[in-house]
């Protein structure tokens, strides 16, 4: 069987997908980050192997979201493409015809339009965190509910109360507001969804026209009192994929079997998974920029270096990727 | 002798330079603005300050540090707040303790008088008028020769087959250009320079496509201000068209009556009023670029600058009504390249396969 492999390393989790080649998800992880880009990968591909059909090998591989230059060196990728294009790929796979897409990750989100099969425009969160998985994250922790039964619990209230969600500063506040004048628990998480959406569609879906059917996806799309507030404010039906956290693997996935059609993979196979690497850092010197440079290693060999503006570190050649001995 | 010093901005840094030099002052040249420029700057301004201004005064600080006892900078008329900012960078550099001249340029048209005041107060050498004319013809063909090889490097960076071999041509080109001295000798430079960077080994891609760049006129010409957002571009096989050069700004400001006629025209119809900045070029840019079939438009500006605020909110629109898509990005002092990289790479993609969709279609 030809399998391909997408992997997303966004900021909160790490996503892998295995799609076979009429695109059905075979396995999927979904693992925290932790800061620790690399090694998340690595756990990733020892499961993902682990999960592998006998008979079947990996025929290309994807690499999307905030780190995919790095889990790109990593695991030796045949495409490396962002996450926007990546998610409406998935989000088009799931559901042609889809006109609109709603993602909410862990520190980001995002509005895809798409018109006639063709990304036609889309917006990103910029300079807050404002309505996004995190603070749902954080709200949940304080309230002492586990983020899983979140949406249970909202979804059994009566009268929500309103909540400030232009800024999780004022949400907080206002929250705390109404929890000790005594309103319900259940009042205060759905009114907290609600906001998140007003939040949401102001300012990344700000000057977009939402049309139906709309793809809701993103860790938060687990959420289904946020699915019912989408649903409440825009009026329409929101379409949860299955696999909805796991979207942008599954973009990469089948960007990967496209790119690759009849090629060669450039996968370093499973053995990356123990495979040592190191990254160190340092500031370059050479103007008051200061770049901090990146380099990557395995098994000391150099494998990739970024970080500056100027594109002099990027390049290297055969007798520097090798340490001086 | 004066010490002369002045905003980096773009390709202008070395004409302004020899003007300067020429007029018989010694010049602080300032340097490409740095993240150090905008740790000095972002110290000491006021923080709901737009990133031109923080930028400048760093350079200016940079420049006061250096021995500088002059600042020649532009004004700017109408209601955007960057009018002021001489002004109020002139307090806050004299409050640090420093004492020097702020020599401010407006517009000739409406401060006849005190654009020759200036002159005269920067003319140490005492260039007669005819020398004068010709100091600033020769300064001009150099602007002329450095904008037109610099636009000229946006179209072949998307085609080179190397990356980084455009851009090292470009250098190249730029250092002969401001070696040379004669009005003939800037010319012969120029075109030489041009034939060079139109030389790189490139490939015909299919899959390029051409962005115009529109928005405020400070992070438009001073890349270290827009993260290198033309390089990106172009190493995504993106050709890029900038609205505004400085060329073509002296003209459209300073020389002809009512410049810019066209652009203006063009934005009338979703922008009848001058609010200030570039926001009305803004949207002008956009509508013509779309009618020359360029294929996105990326519109940058300053955190919290409003002429461009008010574009934003009137693009959506130019967008649907033209076809074109819209990116509006706004600066600040963020440094990381990768949020900015992501949504242009998206950018890139969306355009890249509504053309080759169009065309598979036709």
């Amino acid at each position: 069987m030809r399998l391909y492999l997408g992997i997303d390393v966004g900021s909160v989790s790490t996503d892998l997908a295995l799609v076979d080649e009429a695109r059905r998800v075979v396995a999927g992880v979904y693992l925290r980050t932790r800061g620790r880009p690399i090694e998340a990968v690595q756990a990733g591909l020892a499961e993902i192997e682990r999960a592998l059909p006998s008979g079947s090998k990996i025929c290309g591989v994807g690499t999307t979201g905030s780190g995919r230059y790095l889990a790109g060196a990593v695991v030796g990728s045949d495409v490396i493409k962002n996450e926007i294009t990546a998610h409406a790929v998935a989000a088009m796979d799931f559901l042609p015809g889809v006109q609109t897409v709603i993602e909410i990750g862990g520190q980001d989100s995002k509005m895809i339009i798409i018109r006639n099969g063709v990304v036609a425009d889309f917006g990103m969160n910029t300079m807050c965190a404002a309505g996004t998985g995190s603070f749902l994250d954080q709200q949940s922790a304080r309230l002492g509910i586990p983020i899983e039964e979140f949406g249970d619990i909202a979804l059994q209230s009566k009268s929500p109360v309103r909540v400030a969600g232009r800024c999780t500063v004022f949400a907080e506040s206002d929250m705390i507001h109404k929890q000790q004048m005594g309103c319900r628990i259940e009042d205060i998480l759905y009114g907290l969804c609600q906001a998140l959406v007003r939040n949401y569609l102001n300012n990344v879906g700000k000057g977009k026209r939402v049309l139906p059917p709309v793809v809701f996806q993103g860790g938060v799309a687990a959420n289904k009192a946020m699915k019912r507030a989408f649903e409440e404010h825009l009026g329409m039906e929101i379409f949860v994929p299955e696999n909805h956290g796991i979207m942008g693997a599954i973009g990469a996935a089948i960007l990967a079997a496209e790119a690759v059609g009849q090629g060669v993979t450039r996968f370093a196979g499973f053995r990356v998974a123990e495979a040592h690497f190191e990254t160190s850092g340092f500031e370059c010197q050479a103007c008051p920029n200061c770049c901090e440079i990146v380099e990557l290693r395995k098994e000391s060999r150099l494998v990739a270096r970024w970080g500056g503006r100027c594109g002099r570190w990027e390049r290297f050649s055969e007798s520097e990727a090798f340490p001086a001995s | 002798m004066r010490k002369v010093t002045f905003p980096h901005m773009g390709v202008s840094v070395h004409p302004l330079t020899v003007l300067l030099q020429e007029l018989g002052n010694e010049v602080i040249v300032p340097a490409e603005p740095t993240a150090g420029t905008l740790n000095l700057g972002t110290k000491y301004a006021p923080e709901f300050a737009c990133l031109p201004l923080k930028i400048t005064l760093g350079t200016y600080l940079e420049g006061l540090k250096r021995g500088a006892d002059t600042i020649v900078t532009s004004g700017g008329v109408g209601p955007c707040r960057a009018g002021y900012y001489s002004s109020l960078q002139k307090r806050i550099l004299e409050s640090l303790g420093y004492s020097f001249d702020m020599i401010v340029f407006e517009p000739p048209r409406s401060h006849f008088r005190q654009t020759v005041t200036n002159i005269k107060q920067l003319n140490a050498a005492r260039l007669s008028i005819a020398s004068l004319g010709y100091l600033v013809y020769r300064v001009w063909l150099e602007l002329l020769a450095l904008d037109r090889l610099e636009a000229k490097l946006h179209q072949v960076r998307a085609r080179e087959i190397e990356t980084g071999e455009a851009e090292k041509r470009y250098r190249e080109g730029v250092a002969a250009i401001q070696s040379a001295t004669s009005p003939r000798a800037i010319k012969e430079a120029g075109k030489e320079a041009l034939r060079f960077l139109e030389a790189t080994p490139q490939m015909d891609r299919p899959e390029i496509v051409k962005v115009g760049i529109v928005g405020e006129i400070y992070v438009l010409l001073e890349p270290a201000a827009n993260l290198y957002i033309e390089r990106i571009l172009g190493e995504l096989h993106a050709e890029v068209r900038r609205s505004m050069s400085v060329t073509g700004w002296t003209m459209d400001n300073a020389v002809v009556e009512g410049g810019g006629f066209d652009v203006k025209k063009a934005a009338a119809l979703y922008l009848p009023e001058m609010v200030g900045g570039h926001g009305q070029d803004s949207v002008g840019h956009t509508i013509l670029y779309a009618k020359e079939g360029v294929d996105g438009v990326i519109q940058l500006a300053p955190f919290t600058c409003i002429p461009e605020i008010v574009a934003k909110g009137i693009l959506p629109k130019v967008s649907e009504d033209y076809g074109i898509p819209v990116l509006s990005i706004f600066l600040d002092e963020q440094t990381g390249q990768a949020g900015l990289r992501t949504r242009l790479e998206a950018f890139v993609d969306m355009l890249r396969t509504k053309k080759l969709r169009k065309r598979a279609v036709a």
